[in-house]
């Protein structure tokens, strides 16, 4: 077994995540670290040469991300931390905010130091209402120790930080519809360039970066770029933590060096399929991406690894399946949620979303035809790239993989004119 | 809502407007939905056109628009919970309230809502009430489940601190 480094205090026993608890296990020394021994720029340098790429779905260099923000800028400076936490399949965020987060709020006091940001906000999804408390409190203690406001472990560092809570909407996930939403506006992506770096919230430099990927900082500082770069592999560093549910034995999340084998990950961590069944497909990054089936067991999780499958490693999220699931049904299931959550701006993606569930939907229902199968790929092409944000294409891409890899199941579907798995599982 | 709390919530933001979603939290709290006076007043409040509220509200998925259910009962129906039997659930759930999902009971107490992915994915087929998550809900569970719901007191969507438990 691998160690544990961002999961490592929550399987302390008897842990709850208090400020006491996060400092008697070496909490808040990578700040107080960081602030003796680092100027911004010598941090922003350190994360980018430990190789840590974002952990929200996109993969970007967070060092480099850190990089683009303005030197010298008279302007203010924010940071956002992503805890937004809605793609289908992705459970870890919550974990590590309501179970350890004084590490979180040390790895936005680390980013906001780097950036030479003074106030900064958790975005946090309206759903996570206990998450949002925990939050509230752990600031607030952080804030009575001085860890949090005005001159930061006496210090020149001032950073104020808030929670702020979204009202259910997945494309506030996008960082651009998140900086929207946090000025009390509809969650509507903005048309990159500008780039947050420059123009991000309140038209001020922005750096926008996931819960997960925060926490990393403070065990970078504390251990070195070198030691995390030499976990996983030279382009996909550090461990990751998967969320693996769906037909598997023990569901649940598992950090693991992020080049760890599909294979390992569901069939030692998550203890395998359940009983007497096979697996059949695995979605590895969130409902966002291509599925992935039985022969791509021994890819593994890294960045590279899965699109060289040719799926991504998106979110972490990763959902298994077994020889009991219609994929029909499963593509009912996920265009239902991306017409839902299309926020409506671009016809591509509005439209495409609407057609593409209304299709499954008929074919599901033994109501398809021939040529919808076609339809399908047809309205897929129009959705995929096309839009201000990647919301179409990651409404398309999924579908184009269950039939690339399970086309036969549709067309039985058409010509059986029913789904033979049955009626059991349709809303 | 008091003075006080309105003000520390316009303190932490440079621009207002930002105030507005936390702002409506408050209002859906106090009147269980977002009433047409609430969003008049958080419009003046703000100097927004009442539009721009308007169109907010409708947006977000949490807002309410008329009255419902004393609590929401949110039951994924997303890809993971799907695969372990979400809508079985539902039909069991929709068979004992006797009320179909996005309809509330008569005696006003529970309103049954499809909700996306509750990141809870590990504990599927998920649902939350307020701040509490239930899972793997089975089939089986549904009606004490909502007998113990019955049975609470309504409890605040958010909920101070001390009302926390360890296992949420």
């Amino acid at each position: 077994m691998s160690e544990k480094i961002l999961t490592k205090r929550l399987e302390i026993p008897g842990y709850r995540g208090t400020l006491d608890e996060y400092e008697a296990t070496g909490g808040y020394q990578a700040i107080a670290k960081a602030l003796k021994e680092h100027t911004p720029a010598s941090l922003i340098e350190l994360v980018k040469r430990s190789g840590l790429r974002g952990r929200g779905g996109a993969g970007f260099p967070t060092g480099v991300k850190w990089g683009f923000v303005p030197k010298g800028s008279e302007l203010p400076t924010y940071l956002v931390c992503n805890a937004d936490e809605s793609e289908p399949g992705t459970f870890k965020d919550r974990e590590l905010i309501m179970r350890d987060p004084h590490q979180l709020i040390e790895g936005i006091l680390l980013a906001g130091f780097a950036i030479g940001c003074r106030t900064a906000y958790i975005y946090i999804r309206g759903e996570f209402i206990a998450g949002a408390c925990i939050l509230e409190q752990a600031v607030s203690d952080a804030a009575a120790r001085g860890l949090v406001g005005k001159d930061i472990l006496g210090s020149r560092f001032s950073l104020d930080l808030h929670v702020h809570r979204g009202a259910g909407a997945y494309i506030c996930g996008e960082e651009t519809a998140l900086l929207e939403s946090l000025e009390g506006k509809r969650g509507l992506p903005r048309l990159k360039p500008p780039f947050p770096a420059t123009s991000g919230l309140y038209r001020k430099p922005t750096v926008v970066n996931n819960v997960e990927t925060l926490c990393n900082i403070p065990h970078i500082v504390m251990r070195g770029a070198e030691w995390f770069a030499s976990i996983g592999t030279p382009k996909s560093t550090g461990a990751r933590i998967f969320g693996v549910s769906g037909h598997v034995r023990r569901p649940g999340i598992y950090e693991c060096p992020i080049d760890v084998p599909m294979r390992e990950l569901i069939f030692e961590h998550a203890g395998g399929i359940r009983e007497g069944r096979r697996l059949k497909a695995v979605i590895p990054g969130g409902s966002s991406v291509p599925v992935l089936t039985e022969r791509h067991l021994d890819t593994r999780m890294d960045f590279e690894s899965l699109a060289t499958a040719g799926s991504m490693a998106g979110s972490g999220g990763v959902i298994v399946m077994d020889d009991t699931t219609c994929m029909v049904r499963v593509g009912e299931v996920v265009s239902r949620f991306y017409h839902h959550e299309s926020c409506g701006q671009c016809t591509q993606c509005r439209e495409g979303t609407a057609w593409l569930h209304k299709t499954l939907r008929r074919i599901e229902e033994g109501r398809g035809r021939q040529a919808d199968l076609d339809l399908l790929l047809d309205i897929c092409d129009n959705m995929k790239g096309k839009t201000i944000c990647p919301l179409s294409d990651a409404a398309a891409m999924p579908i184009e993989s269950y039939l690339k890899y399970f086309r036969d199941e549709f067309e039985q579907h058409v010509v059986e004119r029913v789904c033979p798995f049955g009626p059991m599982h349709r809303s | 809502m008091t003075e006080e709390t309105i003000q520390v919530i316009l303190s932490r933001y440079p621009d207002r407007r930002s105030a507005l979603l936390p702002l409506m939290h408050l209002c859906q709290e106090e009147a269980g939905y977002l009433t047409e006076d609430a969003m008049r007043e958080l419009a003046a409040r703000l100097d927004l056109p009442p539009i721009q509220v308007a169109e907010v509200a409708t947006f977000y998925d949490m807002f309410r628009l008329k009255p419902g259910g004393q609590r929401e009962i949110w039951v994924c129906h997303n890809l993971s919970c799907a695969l372990l039997g979400a809508e079985q659930v539902i039909r069991r759930l929709e068979e004992v309230l006797g009320v179909s999902a996005g309809e509330t009971t008569p005696d006003g107490l529970l309103t049954i809502k499809r909700v996306e992915c509750l990141a809870a994915c590990g504990r599927a087929p998920a649902i939350q009430v307020g701040p509490d998550y239930y899972g793997p809900v089975s089939v089986n569970d549904v009606g004490e489940l909502v007998e113990q719901l019955k049975r609470q007191p309504a409890i605040s969507d958010q909920p101070p601190s001390s009302l926390l438990k360890a296992d949420r």
